[in-house]
């Protein structure tokens, strides 16, 4: 990981900028205040115990959240220069900030199916096209050897590590700029996840990307970032080596060093 | 370590003495269903020839089949079933969906409920009263209309119990590709529900293809053959009851005849559904 030693002020761009943000579930405040950048083309990991709103500051970010009731956010989610929690549109919003979630979650579909499913959604193509491109995500996720040869069994007959390849691969396929990662590899075993660490990697070249993560030897090897969050509040912000080597915030220290959580 | 060998035993014997009721139980249910197929075959089966699916209901004393009642209840039956369904799959894809955290769904599936275990004669004397006393007289029409009426509750609960079986990660994962709503119910929220949904609609069938009150009141019963829907309409159940309250004999040979064409009917598509179901969740 020789970008551990960028610096943030080398000149990266805020892709997302995230200012004031508070969350509520119902009457209870799940994220006090929170505020950070996620740089583009960068790996931001979200590392905190269980509760502490990782998974939910994730969720403001494609506004996952407006599918339940009695949740709202209040603040600033800056995008490309448009505030994600005023946006109308959240199929186009939901189609630019893609998400992989903590278990797979291959559609009752083919193979095929489950990736040009959604590319069809948003482009006219011909079929040869539509090939191609499932061809190409496919190979983004590393799974083009392994099902090259089943692209129309369905996508449930595929190992767990597979699916979440085959939902990565979905979620690429249909070019979103941001890909948020929630605890992706927690359903996995050791060798799926080795595979999709690497994969992250990878798609850190063309996407920008958020982790939340449970893994705290992940977070380090994955990411550029890391935001240690604590009880809904962000502690601590900054480069990755420097968090988890010298921590500012007596807390980041307890937590890494396995103190709580 | 000490175990406590006698309270362990009084255990053993008490789950032993529940199994035992269990087993009691469940055999004396089959037993019940048993004589009852067993009845039905051993007095229906003597009637059951090729008259029967070629001729119409005799006037006492003559011979006859039950064709004018067999067409007559498939006819109202897929007639109400071809309502019925699209009503109900639509309410409960809005409860499941649309409305599942909205008052209203819950105002809606607690009258759905009550729509449900309603009894059908209830739903006879409705229609009796909206569509047969208005147009003057019974018809196959209203009959179609009072099943129909008994297959939306019914297709409502099963389309929602389905849809609510579909994992809420599964709804999310594809809105998170930027699926409008309306896709992630008919691409994927369907597809993943489908076999249950299908199974709802034939038990649907099976519940009304046997329902005899609301057609008393309003398709009525016709000795003849009859495929005029604004006219009254035999329909098995119907023409069941009929004969086997007679006293001619040979009406109510026929009318045994007819329960076992019935519950032969019903039982293959239970089996069907049920069958249908089981390959689903084996996927």
């Amino acid at each position: 990981m020789n970008l551990m030693s960028k610096d943030v002020d080398t000149g990266l761009t805020e892709k997302i900028t995230v200012s004031n943000l508070k969350f509520f579930y119902g009457s209870t405040l799940a994220l006090k205040n929170i505020s950070l950048p996620l740089y583009e083309r960068q790996v931001t990991a979200f590392i905190g115990p269980s509760g502490c709103g990782k998974s939910t500051l994730l969720r403001v970010l494609n506004r996952m959240y407006d599918l339940y009731p009695n949740q709202r956010a209040e603040g600033q989610v800056m995008f490309d220069g448009e505030n994600v929690l005023d946006m109308k549109d959240l199929n186009l919003l939901r189609s630019r900030i893609g998400m992989v979630f903590q278990k797979p979650t291959p559609f009752p579909m083919t193979i095929y199916e489950n990736i040009a499913f959604g590319i069809r959604l948003y482009e006219r193509l011909p079929k040869s096209e539509v090939d191609g491109r499932v061809e190409s995500a496919l190979e983004k996720a590393a799974l083009w050897k392994e099902v090259k040869d089943k692209l129309h069994s369905s996508g449930l007959s595929l190992s767990g590590g597979q699916q979440q390849r085959l939902c990565i691969a979905r979620t690429v396929a249909i070019r979103p700029e941001v890909i948020l990662f929630d605890e992706p590899c927690s359903a996995l075993d050791p060798i799926s996840t080795a595979k999709v660490e690497e994969l992250i990697d990878e798609l850190k070249n063309e996407f920008t990307i958020a982790i939340v993560t449970h893994n705290m030897q992940q977070a380090a090897r994955v990411s550029q970032r890391t935001a240690f969050m604590y009880l809904g509040e962000l502690v601590e912000f900054g480069v990755t080596q420097k968090l988890f080597t010298n921590p500012s915030d007596k807390r980041t220290q307890d937590y890494i060093t396995g103190r709580f959580g | 370590m000490a175990l406590d060998i006698a309270k362990y035993r009084r255990r053993r014997l008490r789950s032993t003495i529940t199994v035992g009721l269990c087993w009691a139980a469940s055999a004396l249910g089959l037993t019940i269903l048993a004589v009852i197929l067993a009845t039905l075959v051993y007095k229906g089966i003597a009637g059951l020839g090729p008259k029967v699916f070629t001729e119409m209901t005799p006037p006492p004393g003559s011979d006859g089949g039950l064709l004018n009642a067999i067409a007559g209840s498939l006819v109202m039956t897929i007639a109400g079933v071809f309502v019925g369904t699209p009503i109900g799959i639509l309410a409960g894809t809005y409860l499941a969906e649309y409305g599942r955290y909205s008052k209203v769904s819950s105002v809606i599936r607690f009258i759905n409920d009550i729509l449900l275990s309603a009894p059908s004669i209830v739903t006879g004397l409705f229609v009796y009263e909206l569509l047969v006393r208005p147009m003057g007289h019974f018809s196959a029409f209203a009959g179609a209309a009072a099943l129909a009426v008994l297959v939306i509750p019914t297709v409502v609960r099963t389309t929602e119990n389905m849809l609510l079986l579909v994992p809420n990660q599964l709804r999310e994962a594809s809105s998170a590709l930027g699926l409008p709503q309306s896709l992630v119910i008919r691409k994927v929220a369907y597809k993943a529900a489908r076999a249950g949904m299908i199974t709802g609609v034939l038990l649907a069938v099976a519940r009304v293809s046997g329902e005899t009150a609301p057609l008393l009141f309003t398709a009525l019963n016709n000795q003849f053959w009859s495929t005029n829907l604004n006219a009254p309409m035999a329909s098995l159940p119907v023409v069941i009851f009929q004969y086997a309250l007679s006293p001619y004999e040979d009406w109510q040979r026929l009318a045994w005849t007819g329960a076992l064409l019935i519950t032969a009917a019903v039982l293959t598509l239970s089996i069907a559904a049920r069958w249908l179901s089981s390959s689903r969740t084996q996927q």
